[in-house]
């Protein structure tokens, strides 16, 4: 028996929620009283890994997932899992990761929970807590079946450091027939995404039009952070749904959102309430948001945003 | 083409979430119900493909008989027919058990359904039944064209978008995008009319059985009182966000 984790990585290179499934599933694996193994694919270094407790490393290496392939992916992890005889398999709430777990589920005829919290309150019955109703309650569920797929939310369990010694074996995988083929991949480059970042800087409507945003990209780009909008702005065309956030949107599962010129919609709260802090800049006192915030500014975002550039700007140059 | 597009039986977005029974179950009292919000941009997606391309739209449902007025809007909107399996589902696989034996009796070339569902936000559905189908499967998908039984999509990526080609059968897990926002129908009253008429088949359970359930739910902790800021402080701010919230 044990706990398989899928460590994501993007060019070689580990997404920092790799080394949070990792960390989680070091956990599983010291609850259920067995061994972690992390699965990577096309990864160049796997000894990051045993920083966070990866006893064991499988490493696939094969040309033919230089793109990621939904099934030819899931296809992969459930070879690896039965080989490895992977109990728990942990992938994080990604795009990609919530695209193969219920591949793999099925596969391994497995219970799949995803957004997942939390370690498991309980190994048996196996009891995990996940978010629900759009962030606004969890539910404790129960795992039944023999094989169990857990999506890992992010920025939920955090990365935690437990060095082990561990050793990486090379598998050579299954490549399985796939009739979906990637055509073309278009990415912006040199940019935070929304998924991968810490902070999220948003604006909504209060900014007046498309010719603003400078400041919002100056404030994001001063604090690492990925630029996002409300669902009315990207309605109007002044930034592209892929900064949508809300019901609709894109979730935000940040440590820090700060929201400008944004009023707090139900609908766009629904996509922010899983951020651990938020802040909201808006002139109306009245404003829905002040009520989901931690931290308020009520003011006028031209006037308010551009101070808070000149001060961030000493504040991290000193 | 033949077209089934799953509609989830959701609480509205705006709803006040509340449990009963010691937290065990969702409390619908005064709870308005609606068509999945990701469901509706796959059925108007299908409504296209009906008006310009020509195909037959199924809608299907597993719940119970309380989905009923949900699917009736979906009629409205212009699906032709409607199925409801007859269970109160406990988790997705028994959902997307449930929906494969209806896939596999109907000989469908393209089943649409939402991403996920706005009550249990599980996204597992889509990927599941296409999986215990054998179709091809597309998440996220924000663009889908059919050409014969060739098929071009748009995915959503992690700072992008990704094209991809491939053929019917097919299972699509559909986002804003499918179409937009204001493209979404409307049901008229001649479409609420004419709905009362539609077939609205009501078929029983193959029996699939779930493999978790909800032991509990519980409500977020309340929220402590927003800290502002004067505006003209933000050195302030700086300092909270360095010192107290520890995230800068």
């Amino acid at each position: 028996m044990s706990v398989l984790v899928f460590a994501e990585s993007s060019e070689g290179k580990f997404k920092k929620t790799a080394l949070e499934v990792v960390s989680y599933g070091k956990k599983v694996a010291e609850q259920l009283g067995t061994n972690v193994v992390a699965l990577t694919i096309n990864a160049s270094d796997s000894s990051e890994l045993y920083t966070y407790g990866a006893e064991k490393v499988v490493s696939v290496t094969n040309d033919a997932l230089n793109t990621f392939n939904a099934k030819q992916y899931a296809a992969v992890v459930t070879e690896v899992a039965k080989a490895q005889n992977a109990t728990v398999v942990v992938v994080d709430s990604s795009i990609d990761g919530l695209y193969i777990a219920p591949i793999v589920a099925v596969n391994l005829e497995a219970g799949c929970v995803s957004n997942v919290v939390a370690a498991p309150s309980n190994t048996n019955p196996f009891t995990v807590k996940r978010k629900t109703f759009s962030n606004k309650a969890l539910s404790n569920t129960v795992i039944s079946t023999d094989h169990k797929v857990i999506g890992l939310a992010k920025n939920s369990f955090g990365i935690h450091e437990n060095v082990v010694a561990g050793t990486t074996e090379t598998f050579e995988a299954t490549i399985v027939a796939s009739k979906v083929k990637s055509e073309k991949v278009e990415r912006v480059t040199g940019k935070v995404t929304i998924a991968d970042a810490d902070i999220v800087v948003s604006g909504g409507r209060g900014l007046k039009g498309p010719e603003n945003w400078g400041m919002i990209e100056e404030l994001a780009s001063i604090l690492g952070a990925a630029t996002a909008c409300s669902k009315p702005v990207s309605d109007l065309g002044w930034r592209p749904h892929s900064e949508h956030v809300g019901q609709t949107g894109k979730p935000v599962a940040a440590n820090l959102y700060i929201a400008i010129g944004i009023s707090g919609a139900i609908q766009h709260l629904a996509g922010i309430n899983a951020s651990k802090v938020k802040v909201v800049i808006n002139t109306d006192p009245e404003a829905p948001f002040f009520k989901a915030a931690d931290y308020g500014i009520v003011g006028d975002a031209f006037e308010v945003v551009p101070k808070l550039i000149e001060k961030l700007k000493a504040f991290k140059a000193s | 083409m033949k077209i089934l597009v799953c509609i989830s039986h959701v609480p509205d977005t705006t709803s006040k979430i509340n449990f009963a029974e010691n937290d065990t179950k969702f409390d619908t009292n005064g709870v308005q119900f609606v068509i999945n919000p990701y469901d509706e941009f796959c059925l108007t997606r299908a409504m296209w493909f009906k008006e310009k391309q020509g195909a037959s739209v199924t809608i299907v449902n597993v719940g119970g008989a309380e989905t009923e007025p949900t699917l009736r809007k979906a009629l409205a909107i212009g699906a032709d027919n409607a199925i409801r399996v007859n269970v109160n589902p406990t988790d997705g696989f028994q959902v997307a058990k449930e929906l494969a034996a209806v896939v596999k009796s109907g000989a469908y070339d393209l089943v649409l359904a939402g991403k996920e569902s706005a009550d249990y936000n599980g996204q597992m559905v889509p990927g599941m039944l296409a999986t215990l189908t054998d179709f091809n499967f597309i998440n996220g998908c924000v663009g889908i064209e059919v050409d014969g039984t060739n098929v071009s999509v748009q995915r959503e990526i992690d700072g992008g978008n990704e094209t991809l080609s491939t053929n019917l059968p097919l299972v699509i897990g559909g986002q804003k995008g499918v179409v937009e926002e204001k493209d979404l129908r409307i049901p008229n009253m001649r479409g609420i009319m004419m709905a009362r008429k539609k077939p609205l088949q009501v078929i029983e359970a193959v029996g699939a059985e779930a493999s978790t359930t909800i032991q509990s739910f519980e409500k977020l902790a309340p929220k402590g009182a927003v800290k502002l800021v004067d505006a003209d402080n933000v050195d302030e701010l700086i300092s909270l966000l360095h010192n107290e919230a520890k995230v800068i």
